[in-house]
């Protein structure tokens, strides 16, 4: 059990920060995609041939991929999340037995 | 009254109590933390004072502490902590105290060197075991050693030498790399020499035993002889365990009561003792609101020593300055230590830190105005707040600093989110909270331009929406924030000047200098509104009404060529009767100048005239000899108006930095956005969630370390400049020094 320990108490605890707030700012992400937010244009991969024919379409459809990325995302965060508590339970039952 | 608008009124007191009550009384005094003592004896050196041989057995049984409390360290023995307050023992308990002290001490150190020397005969016994061996020496002598020799029988010897193997209980007792070796040489009386020789190189000879019945019999008898030591070391260990156990259980009591004894012999070394040998004199300041409480408190103590007679209080007028005293409490404590490190109020001086509760963080905020980071700063700080006991811990010094401004940090997070909310502005992306007022068409209008629609319509939401959210798309964002930013840091920037300009006007009627309130407060107020005043409402006004976008003045130019006097008739103006009105201001700023550099020092001269003549001749030399001189006076008052004026418009112009720090502070955010997070946001395809995981965490991290840490340091560096200098050097003084009471709790707080 004790090679399932890999990284110190701080290294766990700094995992676990960043995947609570990856989860939450990639979620929000994700649905202010899905909803086709004006603000984030700039972060949609268009190009050219996109604005020919059914434009609003094409538009929105790469919308929805970019949000359904973020939502990947985010359920990966919630993994790496689980393993940082692991992670940090593991390390404080490790002090414990020390002591 | 006690409040933060003002230090407390202090009052000197004097106090009289006997030898025997002194230790209780100081200590209940202590405890109380509400007074500072005196130094009734200056002239005195340190090593003179009545009680320093007290005060050096106090250092003692600190040093014998701190030698425990590292034994104990690297025993891993737990320090046990107590969290009573522990009565301050008198004299004969110093004694009993001490004593228990050096016997430990002695204790210890004959168990260390007792452990010393059974270790070096284990060794050395070890050494022994290894069968047929003449000898042992370090391994980096023995080239040396083999060279000796060589010379020595010119190479008539055999020498055989291999590594020893350390074992393991060796190499824990860090015991050095050792070689053995054997020498075979013809003849006796060589002997003597290569005894000689290892001698020098302090290599250790066994005699080699020549039957093999008695090598046998020669290891069995150092085994044996291992065994016992073996034991006997545990058994010291054990025994040094149980002493430092016992130890450990009150070591941190008899920590807290040494210090305070310590503190106790400090302060009756500034107090006076009377002739009689019976009586102590004390003077202490403390603020007269709490002159109850320290005669209640002098009261127990005295009761507490069985002395049948009560303390004397006796307050004094003095012409000292008293100190200065602010009450705080663990909220109002962070924002008045910034205010004291640049300066401790002069007594009675009207106190910054109410005001700075809310400019300071707002300031801060208009410079790093982000929703985003202000809501990761306000998790930090929240953190902070309810760990700060265990985070106290660390005796880190960095941590020290953060936990001593946490609510500091607290509020400036909560002031970001909200001047983030007016910039409209969420790790660099904006939101659509009300709906646009921005419409296209008005855009199109063959003669209408579109500038007034969008002066009218902004400034409707200027109370909802005040950056509306397709301005982040906008090729011209810049221009417009610019400009916008600009003019909102110098109306923010006057306005704070104004009301440092205003407080220095509570000063002047608290200490009764009216003539000073027409002599300097109101020329200084006239100037500043004539010309900065003035400029605000130039700014205000243009931004009212509606004009063309290609004629419009600049505010910059018109405000030059108010100064210069400069009117041409092609220069555009706000409105009617510009010039004359421009001509009225700057006139009466000119005005100002010399009612601030020479009426004053003017009226000072006729006062002394007229004193002159009633004095009379005689005494006409010594009031000569104690005044200032007059040109002393003029000088002050001319240094004091070019500062004043000249600071007018350099410190309007400091507070741009309000500008540039947010213009930086945005910009930084958009780049961060644009070149890590915006690259894995445009992978379309399945990759780009697995790219996004990782360019998130380094989003994350250049957040926190770049624009959290960096910037805010920046910014919070700049805020705090713009209060030390440019607010409080319209009012301030700052000359007084701080209240140190002896408190008890705040001396094991930070010896800790």
């Amino acid at each position: 059990m004790a090679s399932l320990l890999f990284c110190g108490p701080k290294l766990a605890a700094c995992g676990l920060v960043l995947s609570i707030w990856g989860v939450i700012m990639l979620a929000m992400l994700g649905i202010f995609f899905t909803t086709h937010s004006a603000v984030l244009i700039e972060d949609v991969p268009f190009t050219e041939e996109d604005f020919k024919g059914e434009a609003l379409q094409n538009i929105y459809k790469l919308y929805n991929q970019v949000g359904y990325n973020c939502f990947i995302a985010a359920v990966l965060y919630v993994g790496i999340g689980f393993l940082s508590f692991c992670q940090v339970r593991l390390n404080k039952r490790k002090e414990y037995l020390v002591h | 009254m006690s409040s933060l608008f003002r230090s407390e009124e202090m009052c000197l007191v004097q106090l009289f109590f006997q030898t025997e009550s002194a230790h209780n009384c100081i200590s209940e005094l202590g405890h109380l933390g509400l007074v500072q003592f005196k130094d009734l004896n200056p002239g005195v050196a340190a090593f003179q004072r009545r009680f320093v041989k007290e005060v050096k057995k106090c250092e003692e049984m600190e040093r014998i502490l701190r030698y425990l409390e590292k034994e104990m360290v690297k025993s891993n023995i737990v320090i046990a902590a107590t969290k009573e307050k522990e009565m301050v023992p008198c004299a004969r308990d110093v004694l009993e105290l001490e004593s228990t002290f050096e016997k430990l001490e002695q204790e210890l150190r004959e168990i260390n060197r007792n452990h010393a020397a059974l270790r070096q005969n284990l060794i050395e016994l070890m050494d022994i075991d290894s069968l047929f061996i003449a000898g042992v020496i370090k391994q980096e002598r023995f080239p040396a050693f083999e060279k000796v020799l060589w010379r020595l029988f010119h190479g008539n010897f055999v020498l055989r030498h291999t590594e020893m193997q350390a074992t393991e209980e060796l190499q824990a007792r860090g015991a050095v790399k050792k070689d053995v070796f054997i020498i075979f040489v013809q003849g006796d009386h060589v002997r003597e020499k290569i005894r000689k020789v290892c001698e020098g190189f302090r290599a250790s000879l066994y005699s080699c035993p020549k039957t093999l019945y008695e090598r046998k019999q020669m290891s069995n008898s150092v085994m044996t002889q291992m065994e016992d030591l073996r034991m006997i070391l545990r058994r010291t260990e054990e025994y040094r365990a149980g002493v430092l156990t016992r130890a450990a259980e009150h070591v941190q009591e008899w920590g807290s009561k040494v210090k305070k004894m310590k503190a106790i012999y400090y302060t009756l070394n500034l107090c006076n003792i009377d002739i009689t040998q019976k009586l102590i004199v004390a003077e202490i300041w403390c603020p007269v609101s709490d002159l109850t409480l320290v005669q209640s408190a002098l009261i127990k103590g005295s009761e507490q020593s069985g002395s049948s007679v009560t303390p004397v209080l006796n307050r004094i007028q003095t012409q000292q300055t008293p100190p200065t005293f602010n009450r705080t409490n663990t909220f109002t404590e962070g924002f008045q230590a910034i205010i004291d490190a640049y300066g401790v109020g002069t007594y009675l001086e009207i106190n910054p830190a109410p005001y700075t509760i809310v400019t300071f963080p707002f300031l801060f905020a208009v410079m790093f105005g982000d929703c985003g980071h202000g809501l990761v700063m306000t998790l930090f700080a929240v953190w902070v707040i309810s760990q700060a006991e265990s985070l106290r811990k660390w005796k880190n010094e960095l941590t020290d600093v953060v936990i001593g401004g946490r609510y500091i940090i607290l509020l400036m997070g909560m002031f970001s989110i909200y001047t983030g909310l007016i910039y409209n502005d969420c790790f660099s992306k904006s939101f659509n909270i009300f709906g646009s007022s921005w419409c296209v068409r008005p855009m199109f209008h063959p003669h209408g331009p579109w500038q007034y629609v969008f002066n009218f319509f902004f400034l409707i939401n200027v109370h909802t929406a005040p950056h509306i959210s397709v301005w982040n798309i906008a090729s011209n964002k810049l221009s417009f924030l610019n400009s916008f930013k600009m003019k909102m840091s110098v109306i923010l920037g006057v306005s704070h000047m104004l009301f440092g300009v205003a407080l220095s006007l509570v000063n002047f009627v608290h200490f009764r200098k009216f003539q000073d309130i027409f002599l300097q407060f109101v020329p200084q107020l006239i100037f500043m509104l004539s010309l900065f005043g003035y400029l605000i409402f130039l700014i205000l006004y243009k931004w009212c009404i509606t004009l063309r976008s290609e004629t419009a003045p600049s505010i910059l130019l018109l405000f030059i060529n108010m100064m210069l006097f400069d009117y041409q008739s092609e220069h555009v103006l706000l409105y009617r009767g510009q010039v004359w009105i421009h001509i009225f201001l700057v006139l009466t700023a000119v005005l100002m100048v010399p009612v601030l550099l020479l009426v004053k020092p003017f009226l000072i001269y006729r006062t002394r005239m007229k004193t002159r003549h009633q004095v009379g001749e005689q005494n006409h030399f010594i009031c000569f000899l104690l005044q200032v001189s007059m040109g002393d006076i003029f000088v002050y008052q001319a240094i004091h108006t070019i500062e004043f004026c000249l600071g007018c418009i350099s410190n309007t112009t400091s507070y741009l930095r309000l500008w540039a720090l947010s213009l930086a502070h945005a910009e930084l955010s958009e780049v961060l956005w644009r070149m890590v997070l915006q690259v894995g946001l445009k992978i379309s395809s399945g990759m780009g969630s697995l790219m996004l995981v990782v360019l998130f965490a380094a989003f994350a991290v250049l957040t926190v370390t770049v624009l959290l840490i960096m910037e805010g340091l920046s910014a919070f560096l700049h805020a705090l400049r713009l209060h030390w200098v440019e607010f409080q050097n319209k009012f301030y003084e700052g000359s007084g020094y701080k209240f140190t009471p002896l408190s008890f709790d705040s001396l094991l707080k930070t010896q800790q």
